[in-house]
């Protein structure tokens, strides 16, 4: 076992405990960063001046009227700035536009006494704008090739071969929506010079350091002059990791200009109107299959939407290359990737990265020619799993692929597939107008960022005299549960309870050059850096406990906060062992680093070995569909999932299920829609509130929900033998789209092939169900009157 | 003269300077109450929710969650707030809290991960917590028959109480465990004990700032003066249509007008030929002094919005709005229900059927009131309602019927369809109603009459649904309804 997985005797890791603020959660009284206005003097309230108009260079920007609005401090603009004009890291996303590039695309930002103020004075902005062309959907930027950053070509073996080699062949293409990430928390963001001219922002972000670096460069600075922190965030799922730079530097901005705090926070249009989503993909693809349905050759395009600028569309769509396989070994792949331009917010991370955008791809072709390859879905997917020594089609050998078909049979077995497939379709038989269906389908997701340099972290651990600890990482607390391992990862290294360790809030001047909290990586890199730290604490107060009990440091162990040499019952409470180690002039601070080992990626090539390890899990859905309308309901899951062994296991099955219903929602329920037609509000988005965009609520959760830790699973590659958690579960929700798609089969005859829109809303399902009758046909079930919306899915022919 | 004020955590504070407009959320975060937290300022995601006392259905005072966010603060004078930092007991300085036991279960079992919603569920949580007809349950007797089903808890628990709000980060699993664990109130429980005793009395307000006022009035001959006066007035209930109007559109009035504590407006009479229902009264309270006398309401209420609108909204105001996607409409459509209008020369008394004449428009004069609904008996002996929505709980109808048939000895003596979401106003479906009576309930009658019902009204296509879609559920709704009689008799 390595250094890094083994766990001491009495680890505070693996135990089950609720979230480290759970008491402050439930009494409200747990602070996030809008909440610190009613405790800061003299606060400014910035509004954005959108332009609701999809494409227009800006030919007239009069700031003038706003400032007769009373309460009106200031009108920012872009000559307002002193470093320089760009909120992101690929130099195209300027913080003040010339070029409105999106409907709702903030040109300004007014300065107000109170927020009703800023709203009045921002209203009172006159723009005027010479409208240009704007495209609005995939359709018409891939017919108008309007295509921006890398265009990668993932090959493995030689397709041509591997077609001819097939005895069925396959066509089809597949376009499926974006999601909002939706946050309860919209962006926030409280700036203000400090007493020591320090520029300090409170900002609801997963990545300080970048959010440091955007500002300094905004304002014309050095990051010194720059700090950073995130309390906790009201949710972040991606949205939050390159999308708060621009509204921290505005406020930062404004601080800087007036001398006063800025508080910006979006309202909830303002958030979905502005800020990026996750990608929305257009999939064309050919699939070739031996006789006895096991996946020979596929060669696919995937076209990411990335919106006006890329933001994370590259390393989104590098992901969605390198999981377009998920478990299925692919022989013979070329898979190419683009990004599409268009007018419309920037599409960034969102939970999975890609990852499940590629994933759907060979889910929905899998679930769509089952019947036409004669064969139960449940077994086409298992003939055709990773075994050992095969490698994913860009060369990284799959490790563990026994743990594919270990989590899928655990999952058949706890869930009694077999008596309730029986149960079904009794069921089925006995009910013309409701029909249900069970599907399985399983995840394999790597873990790390896919640049190698991402992956590092840093921690700082500073022991007080009187023995309580301290600890800061780089990592952001979002709602996954990181703090919380981090105290646990602490506590454990030192030997002592959880009790004696506290943890700040997340600052750039604590630990510098932070990786983004993100790809799930968050427990990994920074569990390793605080436990480094930790070990070197550790190193040092063994070598002083060892003079104190007579002994060999290597025979010290410091176990629930007692220290004691082996085959002595001599101890050493460990305040008193701080203590002596103060006096003794002991170093009682550490800084902790960690990069990950063995990773390697040639961008060029597309090859390479660029995950640490990879995630698996399995899910069986049960749907009941409504015949009549097209409504459902979920009536069981179960998951086993492979978390490694776990650092936290209620945190850990909170985020399996977290993901779970929140991948649910992004394949059922969540519908962006975009006024798409050439009227007065082309571009505008249609469903920019949560009245109109619906989350799942208590109504769509899992009637029986029963999630399972995969048991034994130690990864040798992580801290404490753990493996990372926050993404993988959320393509579980597969299985979910994939029910649907059966019960909707079921009431047609036998071995018809189903298509079924993303998301699969209950008009989806409905017309999915009249097409499986043989009745009336509506294929995209989505062109509304403002026209232009693409089809959703095609014919799949058999070639 | 004692100024406006609100009662919150059991401290008075004064609502001065807030605008009358300002929101019972912005209130509160600005007296320092930040555990009240804005998701979408609409009424849609519950962050804000609050536990107002309000005057009780079976106890003299009831504990009911609603949404801070769409209720103006100035509409709570003299009255009591709980907010999620109020429901833990202090302890001494530099100790934690004594959680209440809505909050003990959602931090112990996870209920938690972000924490931003979860001030809001606890708050949702709590109301459920104190609702008597839950506590009967909530330690029920050896033997007792379980009423656990997958909306309602073994503890009496009823889940459509967290309808109204949203998690985006737990799956709700861990939430709904907190909710199916708790227990029944301590005896000694002040907010049990607060039930025993009067609510807050409704206070006549007069709160006017830079020009703008918020009034509420003892009387309603004294509110129809005002009206009268003041015709431009926007008048309020609970504020669930007009909050969102001014936070998300941002409308500003002049002169607000409450009428939700009148008391000529909160009367609910079952008579021989008629269910008189008080148009103020909210919908939950409806709901529980009905308690299912009238089925068809009774089959609407868990589908219109959440409990914590329902707590709030009024069938006066949905339609009052007159707005063609209400999902009040179509059923007293349905039910051959009238409108008591009262104006300061009088009442009169519209059939529902007259009273939409355009979009959001009626016949309801400038200065007149929705006093009451009235509800012919018998009622028909067949009903149902269909909504067609994305979401089951809390989302806006694409489409939406209700039935009320009279079928004797197999065949259709008499049928009312009321229809939401096909033209600019809710409508009969006359055409079918015509296809239906007179002839036998088998399938060849329904088949055809859905036929002319999909032909019915002129549904659009929108972000919510297709014209076709719509235009089909309104047919597959009646051959649904059909397959039900015919599966209640085979049962």
């Amino acid at each position: 076992m390595s250094q890094l997985s083994e766990r001491p005797e009495k680890p505070v890791v693996g135990v089950s405990m609720p979230h480290e603020s759970a008491s402050l959660h439930v009494t409200g009284t747990a602070l996030y960063t809008d909440d610190l206005v009613h405790r800061t003097k003299d606060v400014l309230h910035a509004h954005p001046v959108q332009v609701m108009k999809a494409h227009g260079r800006i030919t007239a920007l009069r700031t003038g009227p706003a400032l007769q609005v009373p309460g009106v401090v200031r009108v920012l603009t872009i000559e307002d700035v002193p470093g320089v004009n760009d909120a992101g890291m690929k130099h195209d996303e300027p913080l003040f536009p010339e070029e409105v590039m999106f409907h709702g695309h903030a040109v300004a930002w007014v300065l107000g006494e109170t927020l009703e103020a800023a709203r009045l004075g921002a209203a009172a902005v006159e723009v005027e704008l010479e409208e240009l062309p704007s495209v609005l959907t995939l359709k018409d930027a891939i017919a108008t090739s309007s295509f921006h950053g890398i265009n990668p070509v993932m090959t493995a073996g030689d397709t041509e071969a591997g077609f001819a080699d097939s005895t069925h062949v396959f066509t089809g293409e597949f376009e499926f929506s974006g999601q909002e990430h939706f946050y309860l928390e919209t962006h926030a963001a409280l700036a203000l010079v400090d007493e020591n001219e320090q520029v300090f922002i409170q900002s609801s972000t997963q990545h300080p350091s970048e959010t440091q670096e955007i500002v300094a460069h905004v304002l014309g600075l050095s990051s010194n002059e720059v700090t950073v922190q995130c309390l906790r965030m009201g949710g972040g799922f991606g949205g939050k990791e390159m999308q708060p730079h621009g509204f921290a530097a505005i406020a930062a901005l404004g601080a800087k200009l007036t001398g006063r705090p800025v508080r910006l926070r979006l309202n909830r249009t303002q958030d979905m109107t502005m800020s990026g989503k996750r990608h929305g993909f257009h999939a064309r693809w050919k699939i070739g299959f031996d006789a006895e349905g096991r996946i020979q050759a596929l060669d696919a395009t995937l076209t990411a939407d990335g919106g006006w600028s890329l933001d994370l569309s590259e390393p989104v769509v590098a992901r969605a290359l390198c999981h377009i396989d998920n478990t299925y070994w692919i022989p013979h792949a070329r898979v190419e990737g683009r990004i599409a331009r268009t007018n419309s917010v920037s599409n960034t991370a969102f939970r999975g990265f890609g990852g499940p955008q590629g994933m759907i791809v060979i889910e929905d072709i899998l679930g769509r020619v089952a019947p036409l390859l004669g064969l139960d879905p449940m077994e086409l997917r298992e003939r055709n799993f990773y075994r050992q020594g095969q490698t994913t089609p860009y060369g990284q050998p799959v490790t563990h692929p026994e743990r594919i078909s270990a989590v899928w049979e655990q999952v058949r077995a706890n869930g009694g597939l077999a008596d309730r497939k029986r149960q079904i379709a009794a069921f089925n038989a006995a009910h013309p107008h409701t029909k249900r269906a069970l599907a399985v389908t399983g995840v394999k997701f790597g873990i790390s960022f896919n640049l190698t340099a991402f992956n590092q972290a840093g921690a700082l651990v500073l022991i007080y005299k009187d023995g309580s600890v301290l600890i800061n990482h780089g990592g952001t607390e979002m709602g996954q549960g990181l703090h919380t391992k981090m105290l646990q990862v602490a506590a454990t290294t030192l030997g002592i309870p959880l009790h004696r360790v506290r943890l700040a809030p997340t600052r750039t001047d604590k630990v510098p050059n932070t990786s983004a909290t993100a790809a799930s990586s968050g427990a990994d890199l920074n569990g390793a850096a605080v436990k480094n730290a930790c070990e070197q604490l550790r190193t040092r107060l063994l070598q002083v406990a060892a003079t104190q009990l007579g002994a060999g440091a290597a025979d010290v162990r410091i176990v629930e906060g007692i220290a004691r040499a082996l085959g002595s019952d001599q101890e050493l409470a460990w305040d008193d062992l701080i203590r002596t180690a103060y006096i003794q002039r002991v170093q009682l601070s550490a800084a902790g680093f960690y990069r990950t080992e063995g990773l390697h990626w040639d961008v060029k090539k597309f090859q390479g070995s660029p995950f640490k390890y990879f995630s698996y899990g399995a899910a069986a859905t049960e749907v009941e569909v409504d015949g009549f309308t097209g409504a459902y309901r979920i009536r069981r899951v179960d998951i086993v999932h492979d978390v490694g062994d776990s650092l936290s296991p209620m945190i850990d099955i909170g985020q399996v299920e977290g993901g779970f219903v929140q991948g649910a929602g992004w394949l059922t329920l969540e519908d962006l829609r975009w006024d798409t037609g050439d009227g007065p509000h082309r571009g505008r988005l249609l469903t920019q509130a949560a009245s109109t965009y619906k989350l799942p609520s208590f109504s769509e959760m899992p009637e029986e929900f029963h999630v399972t830790l995969l048991e034994n699973a130690t990864e040798e590659g992580a801290v404490f033998g753990s493996k990372a958690v926050g993404e993988p579960p959320l393509m579980l929700a597969f299985s979910v789209r994939e029910a649907l798609r059966q019960a909707a089969a079921a009431f047609g005859p036998a071995g018809v092939s189903v298509d079924l829109a993303s998301p699969a809303t209950p008009e989806a399902v409905y017309w999915a169900v009249q097409a499986a009758r043989g009745g009336e046909v509506r294929r995209d079930g989505r062109t509304f009157d403002t026209g232009g919306e693409p089809v959703r899915t095609t014919a799949l022919s058999h070639a | 003269m004692v100024g406006a004020r609100i009662t919150v955590n059991g401290k008075e504070t004064p609502i001065s300077p807030a605008a009358p407009h300002t929101t019972v959320l912005d209130f509160l975060r600005e007296q320092g109450f930040t555990g009240t937290k804005e998701g979408c300022a609409e009424g849609e995601c519950g962050a804000c929710s609050v536990l107002v006392a309000r005057p009780g259905v079976d106890k003299p005072t009831d504990w009911v969650a609603v949404n801070a966010c769409l209720v103006p603060a100035a509409a709570l004078d003299g009255q009591e707030v709980v907010t999620s930092e109020g429901l833990a007991t202090a302890g001494k300085p530099g100790t934690p809290p004594t959680l209440h036991p809505v909050q003990e279960e959602m931090a112990v079992r996870g209920g938690s991960q972000c924490g931003y919603c979860t001030p809001g569920f606890v708050c949702s949580m709590a109301a459920e917590y104190y609702r008597p007809g839950r506590c009967a349950h909530a330690e029920p007797a050896e033997g007792a028959e379980s009423t656990e089903d997958a909306e309602h808890g073994p503890n009496g628990f009823d889940l459509h109480a967290l309808s109204g709000n949203l998690c985006r980060c737990t799956g709700y699993r861990p939430i709904r465990d907190a909710a199916f664990a708790v227990g029944a109130p301590a005896d000694e429980d002040p907010l049990a004990r607060r039930r025993e005793q009067s609510p807050p009395a409704a206070v006549a307000t007069s709160y006017i700032q830079e020009g703008s006022a918020f009034l509420r009035k003892d009387t309603l001959a004294e509110t129809l003066q005002v009206l009268r006066e003041r015709p431009e007035a926007v008048v309020v209930a609970g504020s669930t249509d007009w909050g969102v109007e001014v936070n998300i559109r941002a409308r500003r009035a002049d002169c607000v007008v409450a009428i939700d504590r009148l008391p000529e407006l909160r009367e609910l009479k079952v008579g021989a030929d008629a269910v008189e229902i008080g148009a103020a009264l909210t919908l939950t309270e409806i709901e529980r002094r009905l308690d299912g006398r009238v089925p068809l309401l009774a089959e609407l209420f868990p589908q219109f919005a959440s409990r914590l609108i329902r707590n709030g909204a009024t069938l006066g105001g949905n339609l009052g709005t007159g707005s063609p996607i209400g999902d009040s409409p179509p059923v007293l459509l349905a039910l051959e229900a009238s409108l008591v209008l009262a104006g300061a020369d009088g009442e009169r008394e519209v059939p529902l059927a007259d009273y939409f004449t355009g979009y959001r428009q009626s016949v309801r004069r400038p200065g007149e009131l929705i006093r009451a609904v009235r509800v012919p008996l018998p009622l028909a002996p067949v009903t149902a309602f269909h909504k067609i929505a994305k979401r089951r709980f809390d989302d806006i109808s694409s489409v939406a019927v209700a039935f009320a048939l009279e079928i004797e000895d197999g065949a259709v003596r008499k049928a009312r369809i009321g229809l939401g979401g096909v033209a600019a106003t809710p409508i009969r479906a006359l055409a079918t109603e015509a296809a239906l009576e007179g002839r036998e309930w088998t399938a060849g009658t329904v088949e055809a009459a859905a036929r002319v019902l999909r032909a019915q009204g002129t549904p659009m296509s929108d972000h919510r649904a297709s014209a076709e879609y719509r235009a089909a559920m309104l047919g597959q709704s009646l051959l649904k309804l059909y397959a039900q009689t015919k599966e209640a008799v085979s049962s």
